[in-house]
């Protein structure tokens, strides 16, 4: 209700600018008419960063002062962030700190109760998880969710769902879409499972794969909806430190070949200060730095959050 | 024996589903032209069929899509009672049996669709014990809806009624059906032909529909919800397609069941029977489509088989039943029986492929 008023109000005040602008040009389009076309027009600052590479594209993602409410705990509060196109993006911040309900909020699983997200521009409210899924993003989750009872194949297949398409009828009496598409069916998911080299497996049940194994499928299926955005929740969670180094490689890897953009959550400091280009650190729901990664190793705030003021620290001893 | 082996595993099973089917009904027509069959079980030859139509589609909507539906009798119904009427309609002036057959059911399976889609859509708001707990509910309410149900038909055509069979405002003609008494004179058009061929219609819609697209979306969305809608899958929609498959399904074999009698009430379709088919697909194992049939085939000869006890009857199936569930769901059984295959399956190389293929087969669904 309160947001409908707020919204209401936005408008009404966005339309009294525009009058005031409208007028205003007037004026001065009066005033001096002859020098109107030769107003230096500059950028305007902002507080987000994207690496140079991407900063003349339309971001990937935008975040304003999205935030969520649980009764009366603010679980994220004024989140803004900006994702460049091809960007290595990292989240990272103490535990409880509001970095998968972050997540949870760029997909929809919960609906934000302040704020706007804008996924390539287009704005996600009154989208449900599948809209948002369409609209580019792809996730995997912090506990594995994987389609158990299924095979590794089927998994990936279930992935490429909106991006082959075949109706219900076709399907059912075995019409020659149906054969069509699966064939590319066929073919594309073992091309994805190529990626983390997991082509192999691609009859096994997924529920039955190694916990690692588990993580990279949830990868390749969340690769599989085409996505611009892939948002990947603790994905070195319980690999070993090799498993780890070759998980960065391929998130490069993916990066470079599907040139999309990623956002990662995870503890693994090697693996988010050796690949994130920018990160941005959350503590208690809120934003407390943005930076690259030796501006956050370096930061005041951030060394405060993970490990105490040394004052502190001091008094209690 | 080779090829078979190559095929893919599921692409197995489901020709062996098929075969079982064809053979089971050879061999009976063979023992039926022997004359080797008593008069009950020729008599049982088409509810057997209805019956194993019914746990076919529930699977869809148990097994696969993974919700408890407590009111699949009522889908049945509805084919039932609409294909009878359309019967009844049709059999004045189509001489052929098969086509008038044929048209009924295909009816029924419509209206069943529809029933299916009503129910479906605020059924498919909840989950769980709730959804289960509102499916009994609706099956209830087809059922009560069906007791004040009165149809006619009379030179002028068909006369509908929802008050008595006075208010059909008849000129002649035959009463098709009266409110709770049912349905009397149904043209008895199905046969066990009938029965095979509509049993095969619902495992092609079935399978086919399981390895496919909409069927993988299906399954995904049992597995995990929130993740299927991760991937972008309308959730709504394709547990929605489930559900109403699986009702135009149960309305066919609705259709089928009640041309098999000469007359039919619609308390022949109340919560007994959703419960009698649920236990086909739990006996059966939940989303093994073949199992479901066995087991359905099994418990409706049975009942019939045990007469000769009397009373105890009843008991006796009943403890066949608890027998059958714990038997089967006993680890320490389970594991005897998974020694006993591993054995069976050193032996030899001919023998052991033969096995391996019954096996991949039923172990995969």
């Amino acid at each position: 209700m309160s947001s409908d008023v707020r919204e209401v109000k936005g408008s009404q005040s966005v339309a009294a600018t525009e009058k005031k602008a409208d007028a205003l040009s007037a004026e001065k389009g009066k005033r001096d008419a002859s020098t109107g076309g030769n107003v230096k027009m500059v950028p305007v600052p902002s507080d987000s960063i994207v690496p140079e590479r991407d900063a003349n594209k339309s971001p990937v993602l935008e975040c304003r002062h999205l935030g969520i409410d649980f009764g009366g705990l603010r679980a994220v509060d004024d989140f803004n962030m900006m994702i460049g196109r091809t960007e290595i993006a990292g989240l990272i911040g103490p535990n409880g700190a509001g970095k998968t309900t972050a997540f949870n909020l760029l997909t929809k699983v919960y609906n934000p109760t302040r704020g706007t997200v804008l996924i390539d521009g287009v704005d996600t409210a009154g989208m449900d998880i599948s809209k948002v899924s369409k609209a580019g993003i792809a996730r995997t989750f912090q506990n594995i969710r994987l389609f158990n009872s299924l095979t590794v194949e089927e998994n990936v297949r279930i992935g490429l769902h909106n991006q082959i398409k075949c109706g219900m009828w076709s399907g059912m009496f075995r019409l020659p879409r149906h054969w069509a598409s699966e064939k590319e069916f066929h073919n594309k998911s073992l091309e994805l499972l190529d990626v983390f080299h997991m082509a192999g497996n691609a009859n096994e049940v997924a529920g039955s794969l190694p916990y690692g194994a588990q993580r990279r499928l949830e990868i390749v299926r969340a690769l599989a909806t085409n996505p611009k955005l892939l948002l990947l929740d603790e994905p070195a969670a319980g690999m070993n430190p090799s498993e780890t180094a070759e998980l960065m490689e391929t998130i490069v890897r993916i990066r470079d070949e599907f040139q999309i953009a990623i956002l990662l959550i995870e503890h693994d400091m090697d693996l988010v200060m050796g690949i994130c280009e920018g990160i941005a650190v959350l503590n208690f729901g809120k934003i407390i730095a943005k930076g690259t990664p030796k501006e956050i190793q370096s930061d005041q705030q951030v060394i405060e959050a993970y490990l105490g003021k040394q004052d502190d620290a001091k008094d209690g001893e | 024996m080779e090829r078979i082996k190559n095929l893919n595993k599921t692409t197995r099973s489901n020709i062996i589903t098929f075969a079982i089917v064809i053979v089971a009904f050879v061999v009976m027509q063979a023992l039926i032209a022997a004359h080797a069959v008593s008069h009950s079980i020729i008599g049982l030859l088409v509810p057997i069929c209805a019956y194993v139509c019914m746990s076919i589609s529930l699977n869809l909507v148990v097994g696969i899509s993974g919700e408890l539906s407590l009111g699949h009798a009522g889908f049945m119904s509805v084919g039932a009672f609409s294909g009878l009427v359309v019967a009844s309609y049709l059999n004045a002036s189509i001489n052929s049996v098969p086509l008038c057959l044929f048209v009924s059911i295909v009816v029924a399976g419509i209206f069943a669709a529809i029933a299916g889609f009503l129910v479906g859509l605020p059924v498919m708001r909840l989950r769980g014990d709730y959804l289960a707990i509102v499916t009994l509910a609706f099956g209830e309410i087809i059922k009560n809806l069906l007791n004040n149900l009165y149809v006619g038909m009379d030179a002028k055509g068909l006369h509908f009624s929802m008050k008595s069979a006075q208010a059909l405002g008849m000129d002649g003609g035959k009463i098709l059906i009266e409110g709770p008494k049912g349905a009397v004179g149904i043209p008895q058009l199905s046969s066990f032909v009938a029965g095979f061929i509509l049993i095969l219609f619902t495992l092609i819609v079935v399978l086919n529909l399981v390895n496919s697209r909409t069927g993988r979306a299906i399954m995904a969305v049992r597995d995990n919800r929130i993740a299927a809608e991760s991937v972008g899958i309308n959730v709504t929609k394709y547990r929605l397609i489930a559900f109403v498959v699986s009702a135009a399904l149960a309305g066919m074999a609705g259709a089928l069941y009640a041309m098999n009698f000469s007359s039919i009430a619609p308390k022949k379709f109340d919560f007994n029977t959703s419960i009698l088919v649920l236990v086909f697909v739990v006996l059966g194992g939940m989303g093994n489509i073949r199992g479901g049939m066995i087991a359905a085939a099994v418990l409706t000869v049975l009942p019939e088989q045990l007469r000769f006890i009397g009373d105890y009857r009843m008991l006796i199936y009943s403890v066949v039943l608890i027998g059958v569930m714990i038997v089967t769901n006993n680890p320490k059984i389970q594991r005897v029986l998974g020694d006993f295959k591993e054995r069976f399956r050193r032996r030899g190389n001919g023998a052991a492929q033969e096995v391996d293929s019954l096996e991949g087969g039923a172990s995969d669904e």
